[in-house]
């Protein structure tokens, strides 16, 4: 079986491939790239004039809430959800119940995902045994299992040596810690950003300094240690200033933010909404142009979703208690294009970086490019489409999002992993 | 006679001045009733009002009941240690039940920010809050401003200096939306660690030493420091905080001879506030807690027969 994507925009930054021009699937793998391909009398040809062809999206931090927390995601509904954002790898956070901190729950997740999943899924295993920040995982059988990155996300590591223990130890399975940062006692039980709004609504606030400190520690540990370390969701001015000054002296971080990062500011939460409540909070237009300059100059290295799907149980409830976080998969890439791209700040080239190859490199995946030979993840664009959010149509079991009714440019047209289209003309054909 | 705009009174960052000043002047006709001796209107007949009080309160659920019973109304408590809230029941459930038994106003206090909103929008009863964690305290500014208008005659370019523990105060918020949105230059202090970031942006000027904020105010008010606050790193001592902060004699000196001396109360005599100053003449605390249920029966009445307009 031949699948013919013809005269598309294809972008590979490891080809540097830049230009109108065909790809040529057979089964699950590219076969050929170049102009006037054919798929022979039975192919199946999808016609990409006008838009862009970019390697699989991957999403190296969302929470699909399987096992444990069924009733606001599961493997199906999640991958769904992924797929028509666009996104053909997902690599979920450990903090389902059980945790994801032993082979069995990583084998779990791996093979329900095959039976049921719609998108390639990639557990990340926790640092911690059930994430309680004192005792290692057995990190090495993680990784055998198939862990692809380590996190107690959710929470912090607060113990520093714990923290320099887990770097030096997985460094020597090649294994990433992806770093929730944040300082317990500074964030002590505030649930917006600190500012003005906090303020005005007298709620306690998260300082922005709550991150910063940790990200300072992780680059520190880091540093010393000569092991990587990847900061998650990063949001605050200052965080991204440490992580720009760590990597100009060399130090092994990376860097992801997510879209809420850069396209809302704390005001979102005026009126008690709930919606705009997560964790990092959404902070000030000062921090949210810091963090675009980030991405710009490439401080910041990955846009994740932190796809974080809850209940209407728990967001329909006083501020103070509702659950953090926000569906994340289906607006990321149309909030990346209308703020990003429209705007100026990042070329669809830097995009592809952001969003397939870098975190193919840190979850250490064979993906992220369009590559005769690889397997043929590949998602295609339409960066004009013009479409108005509707929570209600969320692929996703849960319709927590902020940015129900935004007008929004681009979005993926057709997934497809494995060389089988997933979503096609932008509905899910699975 | 006007109508109230709003159909619940959540806070006076969101509450129009005509709404204000209709709830001023209709306070004052309901203190008139007060002081007639028959305490007894006929302005909430056939409504039923539902306290629902979360946090422990003498004065404002007291004020309320006899506001609502002085007008004629069905009164009600929910008191929650005795009632499914103490069995895990949301607030959204326990809000809905009571909006079916037929309330027409509900009164509500809550430990966090923002719960009557929350309230509000899912019942179709008006909701009255009562004071939400720190976020605002709506009736107890309305009585505040209606206190400094009858002893002032006006509001309109007077200083007023809220001094404490302005971090934590839902009053000190009402205040300084009320008060600024009628004209009034306010100052606040409080110690660094109790100072709301950013709050300048609300309008008002801000020292981190009470006389400064005092100097030629007309009106005090003065805010509780609680107890409780101790041991948190925001102050060292209930001791040195009186020492620094405390309202005495000397300090009042700054103020203006007439200043008004006010507080939402329970003092604590000694800390906040020397004995001298809170029983002084110019100090109007007793009269704030009368104004109180005259504020209270006005915004009763009018959110009552919003729906008759």
């Amino acid at each position: 079986m031949k699948l013919l994507i013809k005269n598309g925009h294809v972008i590979d930054i490891k080809t540097a491939l830049n230009e109108i021009t065909d790809i040529l699937i057979e089964n699950d793998r590219i076969i050929e790239i170049g102009k006037g391909l054919d798929a022979g009398s039975t192919g199946d040809v999808i016609d990409a004039e006008g838009k862009y062809v970019i390697p699989g999206m991957i999403d190296c931090h969302c929470h699909l809430r399987d096992p444990g927390y069924e009733y606001k995601e599961d493997i199906e509904s999640g991958t769904k959800s992924a797929a028509v954002g666009g996104f053909t790898s997902v690599a979920c956070m450990p903090n389902t119940n059980p945790v994801i901190d032993n082979q069995a729950v990583v084998s779990f997740v791996k093979n329900k995902a095959k039976q049921i999943g719609v998108v390639n899924v990639y557990p990340i295993g926790a640092i911690t045994k059930g994430q309680q920040g004192k005792e290692l995982s057995d990190i090495g059988e993680l990784k055998s299992a198939g862990a692809v990155g380590l996190s107690d996300d959710g929470s912090p590591v607060e113990n520093p040596l714990v923290m320099l223990r887990a770097l030096k130890y997985s460094s020597m399975f090649d294994i990433t810690v992806i770093s929730h940062c944040e300082d317990k006692f500074l964030a002590d039980d505030g649930v917006m950003n600190e500012g003005y709004y906090s303020t005005i609504m007298g709620l306690k606030g998260i300082p922005s300094v709550s991150e910063a400190v940790m990200v300072s520690r992780d680059i520190l540990l880091s540093e010393y240690t000569n092991a990587p370390i990847h900061i998650a969701h990063v949001s605050t001015e200052l965080s991204v200033d440490l992580i720009r000054k760590a990597k100009k002296r060399g130090v092994k971080v990376t860097a992801e933010t997510c879209p809420h990062y850069f396209s809302l500011t704390e005001s979102a939460c005026e009126n008690f909404n709930t919606l705009a409540k997560v964790n990092p909070p959404l902070r000030s237009e000062k921090d949210v142009n810091a963090v675009i300059e980030g991405l710009k100059d490439g401080t910041i290295d990955i846009i994740a979703t932190d796809h974080a799907p809850h209940h209407e149980d728990e967001k329909n409830v006083e501020f103070n208690i509702a659950a953090n976080g926000f569906v994340g998969f289906e607006t990321a890439l149309p909030l990346s294009i209308t703020y990003l791209m429209k705007e100026g700040h990042l070329t669809m080239e830097q995009l592809v970086q952001k969003i397939c190859i870098n975190p193919a490199k840190l979850l250490g995946l064979n993906k992220g490019t369009i590559e005769v030979g690889k397997t043929a993840d590949i998602t295609i664009v339409d960066i004009n489409d013009e479409y108005t959010v509707d929570i209600s149509r969320f692929k996703s079991k849960s319709q927590n999002s902020p940015y129900n009714g935004y007008k929004l440019f681009g979005r993926a047209v057709y997934t497809i992993v494995g060389g089988k289209p997933v979503v096609r003309d932008k509905k899910l054909v699975i | 006679m006007s109508v109230m705009q709003s159909k619940h009174v959540l806070g006076l960052k969101d509450m129009s001045t005509d709404d204000i000043n209709l709830i001023l002047k209709t306070a004052k006709s309901m203190k008139h009733l007060l002081d007639s001796g028959n305490k007894k209107g006929p302005h909430l007949q056939g409504k039923s009002i539902i306290t629902l009080f979360y946090e422990n309160s003498t004065r404002t659920r007291l004020s309320f009941e006899l506001a609502s019973k002085y007008l004629g109304a069905s009164a009600a408590n929910i008191s929650v240690s005795g009632s499914s809230v103490a069995k895990g029941e949301t607030l959204l459930d326990t809000g809905r039940t009571i909006n079916m038994m037929g309330a027409d106003v509900i009164i509500m206090r809550h430990s966090m920010s923002g719960a009557p909103h929350f309230l509000s929008k899912n019942i179709n009863a008006s909701v009255i809050n009562a004071g939400d964690g720190m976020n605002e305290h709506p009736t107890q500014g309305l009585l505040d401003m209606y206190t400094i208008l009858e002893e002032k005659g006006r509001i309109q370019g007077l200083k007023v200096a809220i001094l404490g523990d302005i971090y934590h105060s839902r009053v000190a918020r009402s205040n300084i939306w009320g008060l600024t949105k009628m004209g009034a230059k306010v100052t606040v202090a409080a110690p660094e660690t109790l100072m709301p970031p950013e709050i300048e942006k609300m309008g008002v000027e801000t020292f981190n030493t009470i006389e400064k904020a005092l100097i030629d105010a007309d009106v005090i008010i003065n805010l509780r420091i609680q107890a409780e606050r101790q041991g948190k790193c925001l102050f060292p001592t209930i001791r040195e905080y009186a020492r620094f902060f405390g309202l005495d004699d000397k300090r009042l000196g700054l103020a203006k001879k007439d200043a008004l001396i006010m507080h939402p109360g329970p003092v604590n005599r000694g800390v906040e506030m020397t004995s001298s100053v809170i029983d002084c003449e110019r100090s109007f605390i007793n009269e704030q807690v009368k104004n109180g249920v005259a504020v209270r029966m006005a915004i009763l009445f009018l959110l009552t027969r919003r729906e008759l307009a």
